[in-house]
């Protein structure tokens, strides 16, 4: 990637960040914490990974993305704003009656959403049945699917592993965020799952590990996951909860909860600096 | 009646599948390791590309299916009453109601009748669970005829259903070549005035045979059979009500939640009318063949004609 493509990538996952944290203000709650943790894996895969189109949502062939910790929607409709799916002035309408912009991806109402979540664990396994059919319908399209940490603490995220390694599902790309904070505190302590990449590597997936906020990396990593025959991708994302908005950063309090007028000020402040900065 | 064939309708469920598998590319079944049993394995022999095992794990079935159907599939997925919509309930109710996609939870080995295995395989509360999931509609065909028009139905229908079937051989008393089945209707198959009994699944036989000893015992008995248990034929049961002016509802599911429950919330605010419910009296099964279980349980011809009898009184 060039220099200026890198930048441009850095600038819209700043106007990402700005959507999480401007849509769960207006909403005076929702998720920033690992919306933040996602936002240059969402900004990338939108920007440039995805083949979707913003004018024809439901083409059949487009790669399909599955936010299987639906708690992470404000991240996905910032993205999916600024890619064109729908106005981004709508974030602000997040968690409203009334809005197609529900507190988890709802695909019946979302431009651009390919399956609702909400209830962690899930969305693996339908990223899996959507892997499987493209190869039975020879359907060229790639399947993404982005988990938290903690998710893989559910049973049926294995369930899904087994099946994906066992179906050769190869156009399978499953993501993990690992920021390594959960509701209740560190993954670590309330339940751990790690090794995470050994357990991977035994379940039959190619594994990735890289640093979750670094575009160059997460470029490589795509790359690769492409090469990979026989066997689907597992891309280990080690990333910051929070990242982004400095008293968010590393705070499992921040999962879900959104800003007090004071703190809006302070987050806004920060990445509107920060967007300055990459602007200049 | 040593003529009368009996065929399990889960046996209808294969067939049907096959029958469709012929005619459509579109159409995936998924099994977690009772494809023998729930006879997802003959399509699995006729088409295999197209049949997907996940193993004992049927909440990622459920959840593959619905997005197989996120692809423009009509997603089939089987395994027993009690782990379709028990292990998977919450599966069933975010990724295949709350999406409105097209899966069809095709359960065998509903109800008491699954014999020998005993109360933790006797899932007496699938209709409930099915019921409450906003726009799911819950089919329970009688006989072999009926399972193979409902699984057809169901392939039409765009969105989710759940399909009950049987692992007991039972009678088959439809013909082929001249039933139709359509979602939302009930079947008249005896008229009468005095009372009308609406039955589902394998219990609309035993309610066929209590008619007829109703009447030789000079009771004109209705006989209905309410495959559709929702959407319930509510025209018909008011129609019912109003003519016969007492309602029995029979079922292989507990008293809780299943049509009789159903019936009477219609008839409470449309036509209040004395309902009596026979079921599984809201408790768990137990080990036994399958026919003298049913008879333990009261769902039999013998325990409906008496209720009648009581009720008529």
């Amino acid at each position: 990637m060039t220099a200026n493509e890198l930048k441009a990538l850095k600038q819209l996952a700043c106007k990402v960040r700005i959507g999480i944290v401007e849509s769960t203000n207006a909403a005076k709650c929702g998720h920033p914490g690992g919306s933040l943790s996602s936002a240059e894996v969402l900004t990338y895969l939108y920007a440039k990974e995805l083949n979707v189109d913003p004018a024809n949502p439901k083409m059949a062939t487009r790669d399909r993305f599955v936010l299987s910790k639906g708690h992470c929607a404000p991240a996905l409709y910032a993205v999916l704003a600024h890619r064109g799916f729908f106005p981004v002035e709508d974030l602000l309408t997040l968690r409203k009656i009334g809005s197609y912009l529900q507190g988890h991806p709802n695909m019946n109402t979302v431009p651009g959403v390919d399956m609702s979540t909400g209830s962690l664990g899930q969305g693996v396994s339908t990223a899996a049945g959507m892997a499987l059919t493209a190869k039975l319908t020879k359907n060229p399209c790639r399947v993404y699917t982005l988990l938290g940490d903690g998710e893989i603490q559910e049973g049926q995220v294995w369930e899904a592993f087994m099946f994906s390694a066992h179906y050769k599902l190869d156009n399978l790309c499953v993501i993990i965020d690992n920021n390594g904070l959960q509701i209740d505190g560190n993954i670590a302590d309330v339940m751990s799952p790690y090794p995470i990449v050994d357990k991977m590597v035994a379940f039959g997936f190619h594994t990735i590990t890289v640093d979750g906020h670094d575009f160059e990396a997460l470029e490589k990593a795509f790359a690769e996951a492409k090469t990979v025959t026989g066997k689907p991708t597992a891309i280990v994302m080690n990333t910051i909860k929070g990242k982004g908005v400095s008293f968010m950063e590393n705070q499992a309090g921040w999962h879900g909860k959104s800003t007090n007028a004071a703190e809006f000020e302070i987050a806004m402040a920060e990445l509107k600096a920060a967007l300055a900065e990459l602007e200049a | 009646m040593a003529d009368v064939k009996r065929i399990a309708t889960r046996e209808g469920y294969g067939e049907a599948l096959v029958e469709l598998g012929r005619e459509h590319d579109n159409i995936v079944v998924f099994d977690a390791d009772l494809a023998g049993s729930t006879k997802s394995g003959v399509f699995g022999k006729a088409f295999p590309d197209r049949h997907f095992n996940a193993g004992i794990a049927e909440a990622d079935m459920i959840c593959a299916a619905a997005g197989a159907a996120s692809m423009g599939m009509v997603a089939f997925a089987s395994s027993f009453a009690m782990f379709a919509t028990g292990r998977a309930y919450e599966q069933i109710r975010n990724s295949v109601g709350y999406t409105r996609l097209n899966v069809k939870i095709a359960a065998s080995h509903g109800g008491i009748s699954v014999g020998e295995d005993g109360a933790s395989h006797q899932c007496c509360e699938d209709f409930a669970l099915m019921r409450a999931i906003p726009g799911m509609v819950v089919l329970n065909p009688s006989d072999n005829v009926e399972a193979k028009a409902a699984v057809k139905a169901a392939y039409e229908y765009d969105g989710p259903v759940y399909l009950r079937f049987g692992r007991l051989a039972v009678p088959v008393f439809h013909d082929e070549a001249t039933f139709k089945f359509e979602i939302g209707k009930g079947e008249i198959l005896r008229d009468g005035t005095d009372v009308a009994i609406i039955a589902t699944g394998l219990m609309v036989d035993e309610a066929v045979k209590a008619g007829e000893a109703l009447a030789e015992k000079g009771i004109n008995a209705m006989i209905i059979n309410m495959a559709s248990i929702k959407p319930l034929d509510e025209e018909l049961i008011v129609a019912a009500a109003k003519k016969c002016g007492k309602i029995i509802t029979c079922e292989e599911h507990s008293i809780i939640g299943g049509l009789g429950e159903a019936v009477c919330s219609l008839l409470s605010e449309k036509c209040p009318t004395p309902v009596r419910r026979i079921g599984v009296n809201d408790v768990f099964g137990f080990s036994g063949p399958a026919l003298d279980l049913l008879k333990e349980f009261g769902l039999s011809a013998e325990h409906i004609t008496e209720v009648a009898e009581d009720f008529c009184k």
